[in-house]
Formats: C-alpha cells, sequence, structure tokens
C-alpha cells in the first residue's frame, strides 16, 4: 500500500514536471488553408524549439477574416492572401512584427524584399506563392499546341465547348479578362467593365462549369481538356497526366503570395515570431514547397526541395517569363463593386 | 372586487407564462433576436471591404434589389436578383412537385405494411440522413457525370447512344434537391396516413367507389394535412439551399442561396445580403399566406 502510495505520488510529480516544462517552452496556435501545410513539419518544430503547436484550417479568406474580426485571440499565425494583407491592415487586425526576432528576414529571395502592400514586411511575411494561369491537354486540343495568351482559354475554339473549365471566382476571371483586353483591372469606369462583362458572357457558352475544386483530379483524368489553374495544382495533375501543358500568356499571370501574419489579439506573441523565424530557414520551408507543391521566397531553399517540383517551368518560373507575372492590386470599393456587378449579370 | 375566482384564474395566467417561458425565450434568442440583427444589418452602409459602417443608416441595400445606378447615375429598373429569385422558386416548386409525385405513393405504400415491416421501412427512408449531405452530394455527381454510373447504365441498356451530359446542369440540381427532401415529404403524409380510419376505403368500396375514387375522395383529402406539411417542409429548405446548385449546378446559374453567400464573401456587401435575406423571408411568408389561406387547416379534413 505504503509502496503504491510513493509510486502514484512520483507518476503524478512526473506528470506535473512534463506539463510544466511544455508550458515554459509555450504554446502555439497555427491556422492555415486546409491541406497547405505538412503535419510533419510541425512536429519538428516541436521537437526544434519544445513549443507546443496546433494546427487548425479555414477555406476561404473572408471565413479567416470574419474570425479574425470576431476576436478571441484564438490564432497566433495566420497564412491570408495578399489580396487580404491591406484590409487586415486597415481594419486594425494585424500585430506589427518585431523584426529584431526576424532574423531570418535576410534569406528572403530579392524579388520578395518589398511586396507592393506590405513594403516593409512590417506586418506579413511570404509563406508560399504561385501563378494562376490555365492548362490545357495537349492530346485534346486541336493541333496539339496552344497560343501562350489568354486568347485559346477565353474564345475557345469551337471544337472545344464543353470541355474549359473556369475557377469560380469573380477575382480569377474578371482580372485575366482584363489583362487580355488591356483594361485596368481596377478601373471604375462602367464602359470597360462592360467590354469584361461581354467578353465572359461570350465564353460562357463554352465553359463545361465555374469550379475551384477538383480542379486536379479533372485534367488528370482528361475530363475536361482546358482549365483556368493554379500552377501547383498543375503539377499535380502533370504528374499523373503528362501531356499536360501550363500557360504563361503573354498579356499577363497573377502572381500570389500566401503570408504568415501574427492576429492583434494573438496570445502567444513571443512563439508566433519564433515559429515565423523558423519557416524561414531554407530546409523548414522547402518542407512546405515539398508538400503543398508551391514555390517559396527563400534563398537557398533549392537544394531542399524536390527536383522534380524545382525543375517544373510552371512552379519555378524561368527567368524569360518573370516579367509576365503581375501581383495583386488592391482596388478601390467602387471598382470592386463594379466586378460584384460583372459576376452577378454573368451568372444570373 | 377580487373574488377568488379571479384569483385563481390570475394565477392560472401567471403559471401558464412561466410554463411557456422557455419557449418563449428560445424563439426570441434564436429567431426573433437573429432576425433584429440581420434587419440592422440590412439597413446600415456597407463597409469598404466587407463588414458595415455602424451608425449610418441607408436603404441603399433595398433600393439595389430592384433599381442599379446606369452609367449616368440615373436608377434604372434592375431586373438580375428578380431573375435569380424566379429561378429559385421555379426549382423549388419542381422539386416539390416531383417530391409529391414520389413521396405520396411511398408513403402510402409504407401505410399499409403490416407494422414490423412499416418499422423497417421507415428505418431505410431515414437511413440516408447518417450520413452527411456533402458526401451524398459527391455521390451524386459521380452517378451524373458523363460516363458516371447513370450515362453508363442507360447506354449498356441501349437506351441513349451518346452522353447525357447531366450534371452542371439545372435538371442535375432538381434532382440533388429530389433526392435530398424526399424524405421530408414522406414521413409527413406517412404521418397522417397511418393515422387514417381504413373503414372509410371500405365504406367507399361498398357504396360502389372505384380505386380511383377512393384515392380521390378519402384517401387524399385525409392526408391532405400531411402533404401541405410535407411540401412546405421541402419548398422552403430548397428554396434556400446552397450546397446543391454549387455542387451539381456547376456554378454557372446562382440561386438565392448562393446570391447571399456572395455578398457576404467576395462581393463584399453584408447590407444587400441582408436584405435578400429579407426580400426571400417576405416572398416565402407570403406564400405561406397564399397557401393557408387556399388550404384551411379546417376544411382540409383529417379530423371529422
Amino acid at each position: 500500500m505504503h509502496v503504491r502510495t510513493t509510486s502514484l505520488a512520483l507518476s503524478l510529480l512526473c506528470a506535473l514536471g512534463v506539463a510544466t516544462s511544455a508550458q515554459a517552452a509555450g504554446t502555439l496556435h497555427f491556422a492555415n488553408w486546409s491541406d497547405y501545410y505538412p503535419p510533419e513539419l510541425l512536429k519538428k518544430f516541436e521537437a526544434d524549439t519544445g513549443i507546443k503547436a496546433t494546427l487548425d484550417a479555414y477555406d476561404s479568406n473572408e471565413t479567416l477574416l470574419a474570425k479574425l474580426k470576431a476576436g478571441g485571440g484564438a490564432y497566433d499565425v495566420v497564412v491570408p492572401s495578399d489580396s487580404f494583407i491591406e484590409i487586415m491592415v486597415k481594419e486594425d487586425l494585424l500585430q506589427k512584427f518585431d523584426k529584431s526576432k526576424l532574423t531570418n528576414l535576410a534569406h528572403l529571395k530579392d524579388t520578395f524584399k518589398t511586396l507592393s502592400y506590405d513594403p516593409g514586411h512590417d506586418y506579413s511575411v511570404p509563406y508560399l506563392w504561385g501563378t494562376t494561369g490555365f492548362s490545357y491537354d495537349s492530346a485534346q486540343v486541336p493541333g496539339g499546341k496552344l497560343e501562350e495568351s489568354w486568347k485559346p482559354f477565353f474564345e475557345p475554339a469551337p471544337e472545344l465547348k464543353g470541355k474549359v473549365v473556369a475557377l469560380n471566382s469573380i477575382e480569377e476571371l474578371f482580372v485575366p479578362a482584363a489583362y487580355y483586353l488591356g483594361v485596368d483591372e481596377c478601373t471604375e469606369d462602367p464602359k470597360q467593365a462592360q467590354k469584361i462583362q461581354d467578353l465572359l458572357l461570350k465564353q460562357k457558352p463554352s465553359l463545361a462549369m465555374y469550379n475551384s475544386d477538383g480542379t486536379i483530379e479533372r485534367m488528370a483524368a482528361g475530363e475536361v481538356a482546358m482549365h483556368e489553374q493554379w500552377n501547383g495544382a498543375f503539377h499535380r495533375a502533370h504528374a499523373q497526366r503528362a501531356s499536360l501543358t501550363y500557360v504563361y500568356p503573354k498579356e499577363g499571370i497573377r502572381v500570389f503570395i500566401d503570408n504568415f501574419v501574427i492576429p492583434k489579439d494573438a496570445t502567444n506573441v513571443a512563439e508566433a515570431h519564433a515559429f515565423i523565424n523558423w519557416m524561414m530557414q531554407p530546409e523548414n520551408i522547402a518542407a512546405a514547397s515539398n508538400f503543398a507543391k508551391y514555390n517559396n521566397a527563400i534563398e537557398g531553399s533549392d537544394k531542399f526541395m524536390d527536383k522534380e517540383l524545382f525543375e517544373d517551368p510552371a512552379i519555378n518560373t524561368p527567368a524569360d517569363k518573370l516579367s509576365l507575372l503581375k501581383p495583386f492590386q488592391l482596388c478601390s470599393p467602387k471598382a470592386l463593386a463594379l466586378r460584384a456587378k460583372v459576376w452577378t449579370k454573368l451568372k444570373k | 372586487m377580487t373574488t377568488p375566482r379571479l384569483i385563481a384564474e390570475r394565477r392560472q395566467l401567471g403559471r401558464r407564462l412561466l410554463l411557456s417561458a422557455p419557449a418563449m425565450l428560445t424563439l426570441l434568442v434564436f429567431m426573433l433576436l437573429p432576425l433584429g440583427i440581420m434587419f440592422v444589418v440590412s439597413i446600415l452602409q456597407s463597409g469598404d471591404y466587407g463588414g458595415v459602417k455602424w451608425g449610418e443608416y441607408s436603404f441603399e441595400a433595398y433600393r439595389n434589389f430592384f433599381y442599379e445606378r446606369d452609367l449616368d447615375d440615373t436608377l434604372v429598373f434592375n431586373t438580375d436578383y428578380l431573375e435569380i429569385f424566379q429561378r429559385s422558386f421555379w426549382l423549388s416548386i419542381l422539386t416539390t412537385a416531383g417530391c409529391l409525385l414520389i413521396g405520396f405513393p411511398t408513403a402510402l405504400y409504407l401505410a399499409l405494411q403490416t407494422e414490423r415491416k412499416r418499422n423497417l421501412l421507415l428505418f431505410l427512408v431515414t437511413v440516408p440522413f447518417w450520413t452527411n449531405l456533402l458526401v451524398r452530394a459527391y455521390a451524386w455527381m459521380l452517378l451524373l457525370r458523363n460516363g458516371g454510373l447513370v450515362d453508363e447504365g442507360l447506354q449498356g441498356l441501349g437506351i441513349t447512344d451518346t452522353g447525357l451530359g447531366l450534371l452542371y446542369t439545372n435538371n442535375a440540381v432538381i434532382i440533388g434537391l429530389l433526392y435530398t427532401y424526399l424524405p421530408f415529404m414522406v414521413l409527413p403524409i406517412y404521418t397522417s396516413l397511418e393515422k387514417m380510419d381504413w373503414r372509410l376505403v371500405e365504406a367507399a368500396f361498398d357504396l360502389g367507389a372505384n380505386r380511383f375514387h377512393a384515392l380521390k375522395r378519402i384517401i387524399v383529402p385525409l392526408a391532405m394535412p400531411g402533404i401541405v406539411a410535407g411540401s412546405i417542409l421541402v419548398f422552403i429548405p430548397s428554396l434556400g439551399n446552397y450546397i446543391i446548385p454549387e455542387l451539381l449546378g456547376g456554378g454557372k446559374t446562382l440561386m438565392i442561396g448562393n446570391l447571399i453567400q456572395l455578398q457576404f464573401g467576395s462581393s463584399h456587401n453584408w447590407p444587400l445580403g441582408a436584405a435578400l435575406s429579407f426580400a426571400l423571408l417576405s416572398f416565402v411568408l407570403l406564400a405561406m399566406l397564399v397557401y393557408s389561406v387556399r388550404f384551411k387547416p379546417g376544411n382540409a379534413g383529417g379530423h371529422p
């Protein structure tokens, strides 16, 4: 009996000891887009730093914005897209970084050193980035090759009717259409918006659907011949079907960057900084790239990246195509209202 | 003058209020309060990138439902939203009619079985609820797509020879809605048929009615409360359904639910979303009003 009590007390003490040591190193509540962060990498972070981390997922920037607005300090690090950084800063939802704790900022590639939406990296550092172009199946398109332009996507050949899919989001249709027509993507002029609307309405009968989910499966199975697509999704589809090609249209291609930020009401701020700094180490960010199949912004991560990922021109944009990449622009509410109007007209 | 009777009445009233308090509170917290919030949002000025500007009131959202500003800033009549509402109503009416067409015979069949078998069959009707709607919608996508089970089956039987192109059309949306809400039609009709006195049907046969007459004059009128309840239970959620048109409709056309979601999402126009919700609510209330005037529960039968 006596022995039992002692061992019980001992094990209790041990448990307490473990609990306090974990407490000392702190915890981190991290939220990211679903299926966009390797869970094993978080285990490595826990092993490296002793900080206990949890991973949560959300499905859209709007959801994340609503969660942050609701407050409560549930998350210490989240990953909004470039398009939402300025909005979140304006709404006073983000914390300014303590850059003395982000020593690895020096590892950022030159192209990502000053970004329009947060030039000094006061609130955000890039996680992964990609492009929104389109891909086609050379086995299914007439002639086996398409022009490097948005033209074949917005004005598909009659043979491809019902075999083309567009992403289901106004931004991802309006902006490329604006590139193609040479219109300012942030136009406030209804006449210019009308031009874009006409183009999209003309394209609609050729489309099988508007859908942002399942782009990989549809292209990999050869279900459709052309798909507006993110480059990472293309890379995965291409691995299953060799006849797929990714297009960098000559009129320009949207580059998107997802970023680490710390919400204003985060509870574990020191751990959040530690995590972001840790993620900017080449081998760690490369593990994220290998998992999500998107490129990152850290110098020296190449040698830790999978060869077929790094050598895919869709992922690692060739030097002569770099000028085509167009970063995000935050448009005025008036311009966005015009876009919304076009979308409603398109889908009524 | 306070007679003991008056005191007793008052006490009874007090007790009634106390007993109904939980229900009243539930209504207040879960219905009136959210509706109130939605209403306030609908008359506020929209925030620049989502949200609302508190304290700045405007009826812009309601005006936007019918009118839009033209190039020269004049208001012109705008039918976009009305067209989306019209399509939603039309699809919901077709869904309700389809559910009734399939649900009524099913319920009748159920009611005519022995008790043991009946329980088993009823249980089977509820089985689909065990799986998440999203999963079932994806299953329908696999069934309906070109080269899917439905397509291959029909081609195998020699009924069709090319792909039907069913998926991502309004037809696919109706099939999805029909499938989703069928149990909501079957169960209420079954409930009213189960309570029915079948001797009335026997009497009808004795008095020379044929099967059709017995159905039309006896069974349908007695099942009317169930039919009305089932139709309402199918029609209203169909109207606001979001996931079925999104998945099976291919996102090419919007239903009301999608339109409302859009306002709270990428259109950044919460007041319009709230106003659209209220427009939907008022249309539904109007439809219910017409329904209740047309089919007064009193003369629909059920309890002679």
